[in-house]
């Protein structure tokens, strides 16, 4: 079974974000992690790949860096790697990174494409979806739960009040939340291995895809910040002072 | 430009989300809604009364929305078009297919949108919301994804609107069967709409401590939430989640125990009316959109101001 995982490098969401002036893009750092959000799907991969004598290929696109995001992954476990980078990808929709991906997939040949249900960076929340269109397959979203039958998968999706039981045939894709497996930790033997597994570089002219982009950004400015509020240490009274601003607020 | 909106059945009702996209709508002109779910004479009356113009009432049964839904209304929307979708687990499925569909984008996270023109301009809040982008679209469909809670739900007394039922196409090779759907048990207030929450974070240290959350959430009859770090953590369930991934709250008062305040969160609480905060780190974050910052351990705070609020 081709299992595809998609991954994205991410700058480390504990650093402070900023804007490229002029272009508004996320300044992307040279050193980018593994959006922590994948490592669910990388694992869910490497399980299935496992139990059907499968293989794991992740593919992702963006800035390169160092690539050490891409190495997490493929320390984790995974076979190789697809990286898109392209000049003309920067600032990309989400309809530009679905085709970008979508196209690159159908390169790989799949049975089943696992993807997190969106970015930490970016959250449009809809790549998944968009992706499964292009591909033409079902998209089984928001898994908290995943087994994989014969030709067929089944899963539980998230909804507001619960989960729903949903199944389709493969090949399919899956976006999966966090927590519907626990990722592994690489090993040394893995992040050794990680050094030597195959990463191909693609660009858009390998990729035959569109990339105009039909959105922009107009303008940025600050948020009206919250007026200042007072700030007490606890000496072991602290207490007192928030029920004094519920019954303030009366609330209580 | 016709304005639509997207509106999902739960529970037997208009979803809230749907009504408060449905707000915004009927100030951009009359709004059709495409309704998606089993639907009666009382969700359309409903709908009527927070001001839909005309329904498209589109009943997927046993199917799983996303595909059928999306071709249903590709077939229905012209260049023109402006819809409303929530930043929802079904929204999101029918508007990243349909987007593909039609070969346009989706602005998503949006917290305003407005016309301008022949096109769109959305407003959207990033950096945990201390900036605010605005966006535009040069072709329609334009496709809105809005976050909830960006408007308020608001009964105008229309009256009943034009009924439109249309027949979902034939089942393709994107087709996915719901079997069965399962309701988790609910106790007490719901996050969405409590008037006071209680949310833990990695600093309570442990799973356990995440007790403390639920004795201070009764105590105030309050709901109870969580960041993201102590959900992936597998701490609480992932319902409990309040943030960018997760769900947006604006309680009168949102409690946060042992939270540093990350972006991903802030940007799913800081618009509740009042925020108090605890958390050791007098640097957190959390501390700079909170009108009481208590900086302290969570381990002696909260018990006291427990015990406090029993006793009275």
């Amino acid at each position: 079974m081709n299992v595809v995982v998609c991954v994205k490098q991410i700058p480390d969401p504990a650093t402070p974000y900023t804007l490229e002036d002029g272009t508004n893009w996320l300044v992307r750092p040279e050193e980018q992690i593994l959006d922590d959000g994948d490592r669910y799907g990388v694992e869910m991969g490497l399980q299935i790949a496992q139990a059907n004598e499968g293989t794991v290929t992740l593919v992702s696109m963006g800035p390169a860096g160092n690539g050490q995001g891409i190495r997490q992954a493929l320390a984790m476990g995974a076979d190789k790697a697809v990286l898109i980078e392209d000049d003309t990808l920067r600032g990309a929709d989400a309809l530009t990174t679905a085709r970008a991906l979508a196209a690159a997939i159908k390169n790989e040949g799949f049975d089943l494409v696992i993807a997190g249900t969106e970015s930490t960076d970016g959250y449009s929340g809809v790549v998944p979806q968009m992706l499964a269109q292009i591909l033409d397959i079902p998209a089984l979203t928001y898994a908290t739960k995943v087994e994989i039958g014969d030709g067929s998968l089944s899963i539980h999706r998230q909804t507001e009040a619960g989960y729903d039981t949903v199944e389709a045939s493969l090949p399919a894709l899956v976006s999966v939340t966090a927590g519907v497996v626990e990722p592994r930790y690489p090993t040394f033997k893995g992040i050794m291995d990680a050094k030597k597994k195959p990463v191909d570089n693609l660009s858009v002219a390998d990729l035959g895809i569109e990339t105009a982009v039909d959105q922009k950004v107009t303008s940025i400015a600050d948020a009206p910040e919250r007026a200042a509020g007072q700030k007490i240490e606890d000496e072991g009274e602290a207490h007192l002072a928030i029920v004094a601003l519920l019954e303030d607020r009366k609330v209580i | 430009m016709a304005t639509y909106v997207f509106v999902e059945e739960e529970d037997g009702a208009p979803s809230t989300l749907g009504l408060e996209l449905l707000a915004k709508a009927r100030d951009l002109g009359d709004a059709t809604v495409f309704y998606v779910g089993s639907g009666s004479d009382e969700t359309f009356a409903e709908l009527g009364n927070h001001g839909a113009a005309s329904i498209v009432h589109l009943d997927p049964g046993d199917r799983l929305p996303a595909a059928p839904v999306a071709e249903a209304i590709g077939a229905r929307v012209g260049a023109e078009d402006l819809i409303l979708f929530g930043q929802a687990y079904t929204d999101r499925d029918v508007a990243g297919r349909l987007a593909a569909r039609l070969g346009v984008g989706v602005l998503s996270n949006a917290s305003d949108v407005r016309q301008v023109g022949g096109g769109v301009e959305t407003d959207h809040e990033i950096f945990g919301g201390t900036r605010i982008v605005t966006a535009a679209a040069g072709q329609g469909p334009f496709l809105v994804l809005i976050r909830p809670k960006s408007f308020a739900a608001e009964p105008v007394g229309g009256g009943k609107p034009t009924v439109d039922v249309v027949d979902l196409p034939a089942p393709g090779s994107s087709e996915a069967t719901v079997t069965a759907s399962q309701t988790e048990e609910r106790e007490g207030p719901q996050l969405g709409d409590a008037k006071i929450v209680v949310s833990g974070g990695r600093g309570l240290g442990s799973a356990d401590a995440y007790g403390l959350v639920e004795s201070l959430g009764k105590t105030l009859d309050a709901a109870t939430g969580a960041t993201r770090a102590i959900v992936d953590s597998g701490w609480v369930p992932y319902a409990k989640q309040v943030g960018q991934t997760g769900k947006t709250v604006k309680p009168d008062v949102y409690i946060a125990c042992g939270i540093s305040g990350a972006m991903q969160h802030l940007v799913g609480m800081k618009d509740s009316m009042t925020i108090i905060a605890i958390n050791k780190d007098p640097d957190a974050p959390i501390f700079s959109v909170a009108d009481l910052g208590v900086v302290g351990d969570v381990h002696n705070v909260m018990p006291k101001l427990i015990e406090a609020l029993e006793s009275r």
